[in-house]
């Protein structure tokens, strides 16, 4: 084996979980009242930006992202990459549909 | 290898070498399955992206008619829910104490319950303005074609997920019954871990839909 | 020796139907997917002799859509994806890394579970009327248009396309954490690479697919329209949704068989490979890449002409890792000393209908040119060159090449030759002239064409019944030597990797001691040495 197989699973102090659960409430809140303010287009911005934050908290603590092996971190990271892959190429289309007359 | 009594370590499946190698496999094999997970709901998200584009102020608008209370409660509630989870991992990593790890276990069955309970509180009232999608939609607001499309993804993108809570329920039953039975302790927990994964995937996937469904345009 | 193998271990129906071994797993899919091939067979049969005369004399239109969708269907989702992954991929992966089985066993069974009932729910569709959509489901006919079972053909590659995740997933997790000791990833056999690639895609594409083909169904059944251009739903979404997976299952389907024919050319020049971390690596580029360039298959049906530019040019840049491993497999064979064995004329015929396929397929990565052609019979020609003539040569050729590991038997080598002669003048026979017939303007779905394509027409069926007979004598043979085949030794063809390192067939556990390896995955060029 080449992996690094960790022999046993890192134990999370309780006071991460509770950390990370009481920022996670305050984020939801934090959207929720922003979505009141009108930012114009940096309403979506500011939603997704909070959202990939409150996401990110849940991978790397409850899921124990940060403690497992990089191989795990590769497969989200692919994941996620070719998700936006998929977004993107399949928006270059809609996007510039108008363009030109084209 | 399923005969495993008490909190003895579980058996080794005969194709591992050793339990570190079979937790390791395991561990991966829930990753890989998330990011099929992140790839299927990831067909809706996409079709979201443009029409939500294509359709700014009808999303706009019919956004506008859902509960934002009743959707901001419930991800309050599914948040609660990850962190009995995560403490139901963590007990069972740490000690023996069975009743305890059963105990978080119920809570996150509870608040799921009580997630799925809010959701259909709030599809009875889509149900009851006829804003479900078919020959019987109605809209009295602008642009009733393009909010028709809104909805289209709300119930398909709400109901793909409310599906995934009710196997991660289901799940979860198994998994109480078994950790009262003892189970689980800390040289095997894998089962209690794996089912987290996929119930913190879970909550994942709301974090993002709350704001993309609920909150497109509050402040006009 | 004792000489109990997986074969003889244990008898009866139950033994195999409960089996958790990868390798009588394999052979389950191996009698499932040979079925389905001879049924998708006799649909492609059927609209070679339609298509003998310019009339409609053998099938009036309705009769023929459905054929030519039922083909696609049951031949991409039914027999090629799974084909080479759930056979060669299931019994080798264990045996090449030098494991005693798949990461989880029990999951390899229910793949194949998953695979039957999405068989059976497309069969289903199949005998009960046909669908006749295309294999593509385009929206909005397949959703609002077609009054055919779209339904069930659509749950039965639902449910298939679970079967391939968790084959996909098994592979990976297999191939990361359950490798022999001293097996770095540089002293992988190529096949690995070429399946560790081909999951990849499994796991990445497979469920874009499903959600979307689900989609067609709710739209269908309950009238929630997500492409539905009443409600302002755009059809052509459903087609990036759907060609993001399908033209990585074109990968699917070739990369496989490029793994095998990488295995089959180092063994049979016995050289080892020319560039061998080139050819690696080109399998996971193409995997890469080939999730990019989707496109493609929409030019002229209202993607927007600077998306099209954009994936004409993405198209373009996955040819250079395809034509890195046929200038590798060539530069193997280059001063290789070579013996012509049945498998290696599979190989060679793939190297070279590939290739065909491959250079045709830039040119629809054109612009212009594909405005040409496109769905003309120069498109079908095109993806049957890729599919038939590179992904099922190289099948076959696996299978004979591996036939004594898996059965113990050999194959008679001389009928093998014939046959795999017999498939490349039948195949040739079958779809050069459709190249030329799609070129001069005979559109791809009519069951009725102008007299003046007769000729090359009737050349085209006249083929397909060459290539049929060529299909069948395998078929015949191999079962043949099942019973009357001499039996094979160890390692007959002297080639290296660690499944030839165990019996004929193997026993259960694979291997009787864990191998450890020391060295690369080939080390023919050292035997030569010795042989001066």
């Amino acid at each position: 084996m080449t992996e690094h197989a960790a022999p046993h699973a890192h134990v999370v102090p309780l006071a991460v979980y509770f950390g990370v659960f009481i920022a996670l409430l305050v984020f939801t809140g934090a959207t929720t009242a922003i979505a009141f303010v009108d930012l114009g287009r940096f309403n979506v911005a500011v939603a997704l930006t909070i959202a990939v934050v409150k996401a990110s908290l849940v991978l790397l603590y409850f899921m124990h992202l940060r403690y497992t092996s990089r191989l795990t971190l590769v497969f989200v990271g692919i994941a996620f990459f070719w998700l936006g892959t998929m977004i993107g190429l399949t928006m270059s289309d809609i996007v510039s549909r108008g363009w030109f007359g084209a | 290898m399923s005969d495993h009594v008490g909190t003895l370590p579980a058996a080794t499946a005969h194709q591992f070498d050793d339990a570190v190698q079979q937790r390791d496999a395991s561990g991966l094999g829930m990753w890989v399955f998330l990011v099929t997970e992140i790839l299927f709901f990831g067909g809706l998200f996409t079709i979201y992206t443009v029409y939500r584009s294509l359709y700014p102020e009808a999303f706009g608008h019919a956004s506008g008619t859902l509960d934002i209370t009743l959707g901001a409660v419930n991800t309050a509630v599914l948040i609660g829910s990850s962190l009995t989870m995560a403490l139901a991992v963590h007990t069972a990593q740490v000690s023996r104490n069975r009743r305890l790890v059963a105990l978080f276990l119920c809570a996150t069955i509870v608040l799921g319950g009580v997630f799925l309970g809010i959701k259909g509180v709030e599809y009875a009232q889509k149900f009851h303005e006829h804003h479900v999608p078919g020959p019987s939609f109605h809209y009295s607001g602008a642009d009733a074609q393009h909010a028709e499309l809104f909805f289209c993804l709300y119930f398909l993108m709400t109901g793909l997920h409310a599906l995934h809570m009710v196997i991660g329920v289901g799940l979860l039953s198994v998994l109480a019954v078994m950790a009262l039975r003892g189970r689980f302790g800390p040289s095997y927990y894998t089962p209690v871990e794996l089912t987290g994964l996929y119930w913190h995937f879970v909550d994942i996937v709301w974090i993002f839909l709350f704001p993309l469904l609920y909150l497109v345009e509050r402040h006009s | 020796m004792s000489d109990t193998n997986y074969l003889n271990v244990d008898y009866g129906i139950r033994s195999w139907l409960l089996t958790v071994d990868h390798k009588r797993i394999a052979l389950l899919y191996l009698g499932s997917i040979t079925v389905m091939f001879f049924l998708g067979g006799v649909f492609a049969l059927m609209i070679r002799l339609e298509l003998l005369t310019p009339a409609a004399d053998v099938v009036q239109a309705d009769t023929y859509n459905k054929l030519f969708t039922m083909h696609g269907i049951i031949m991409v989702f039914f027999f090629l994806i799974p084909s080479i992954p759930a056979t060669l991929g299931n019994f080798l992966v264990p045996m090449m890394i030098g494991a005693r089985d798949l990461a989880f066993p029990r999951l390899n069974l229910a793949s194949w579970y998953i695979f039957l009932v999405g068989a059976l729910f497309t069969l289903w569709a199949v005998f009960t009327g046909g669908v006749d959509t295309g294999w593509t489901f385009y929206t909005p006919y397949s959703t609002v248009g077609a009054n055919t079972k779209v339904i069930p053909a659509a749950v039965g590659i639902f449910i298939n396309g679970f079967s391939s995740i968790l084959t996909g997933l098994n592979f990976i997790v297999t191939i990361h954490r359950m490798r022999a000791p001293g097996l770095t990833w540089f002293r992988l056999p190529l096949f690995i690479w070429a399946t560790y690639a081909t999951s990849v895609i499994f796991i990445l594409g497979t469920p874009v697919i499903a959600i979307t083909l689900a989609l067609v169904g709710v739209e269908r059944a309950f009238h929630i329209g997500i492409f539905d251009p009443a409600i302002g739903g755009d059809p052509i979404l459903f087609q990036h949704l759907f060609w993001f997976y399908s033209h990585p299952a074109v990968y699917i389907m070739i990369l496989p068989s490029m793994g095998v024919v990488s295995e089959l050319i180092t063994c049979f020049a016995r050289k080892s490979p020319f560039g061998y971390s080139f050819i690696a690596i080109s399998s996971l580029a193409i995997a890469f890449l080939g999730f990019l360039v989707w496109g493609h298959h929409m030019f002229v049906s209202g993607q927007s002409a600077y998306a099209s530019l954009i994936f004409s040019f993405l198209s373009f840049a996955v040819a250079i890792p395809s034509a890195v491993k046929v200038f590798n497999w060539t530069a193997t064979l280059y001063r290789g000393s070579i013996a012509f064995q049945a498998p290696m004329l599979y190989a060679l015929g793939f190297i070279g209908l590939f290739t065909i396929g491959g250079l045709t397929g830039l040119f629809l990565a054109s612009l212009g040119l594909d405005v040409h052609v496109h769905d003309t019979y120069f498109v079908v020609a095109h993806f049957h060159y890729i599919m038939v003539g590179g992904a099922l040569m190289g099948y076959l050729g696996g299978i004979h090449f591996w036939w004594p590991k898996i059965t113990g038997r050999m194959y008679p080598e001389t009928l093998s030759k014939i046959a795999a002669l017999v498939v490349f003048l039948g195949f040739n026979l079958t779809f050069f002239p459709q190249f030329i017939l799609g070129y001069l303007g005979m559109p791809r779905r009519y069951h009725v064409y102008p007299d003046e394509f007769q000729v090359l027409n009737v050349m085209s069926t006249a083929g397909a019944s060459v290539l049929g007979l060529g299909y069948l004598l395998p078929m015949g043979y191999l079962l043949w030597s099942l019973r009357y085949g001499a039996r094979a030794p160890a390692n007959p063809w002297q080639a290296t990797g660690l499944e030839w390192q165990t019996p004929s067939p193997p026993p259960t556990e694979n291997f009787v001691v864990t191998p450890i390896v020391t060295g690369p995955a080939y080390c023919y060029a050292g035997e030569e040495a010795e042989v001066v």
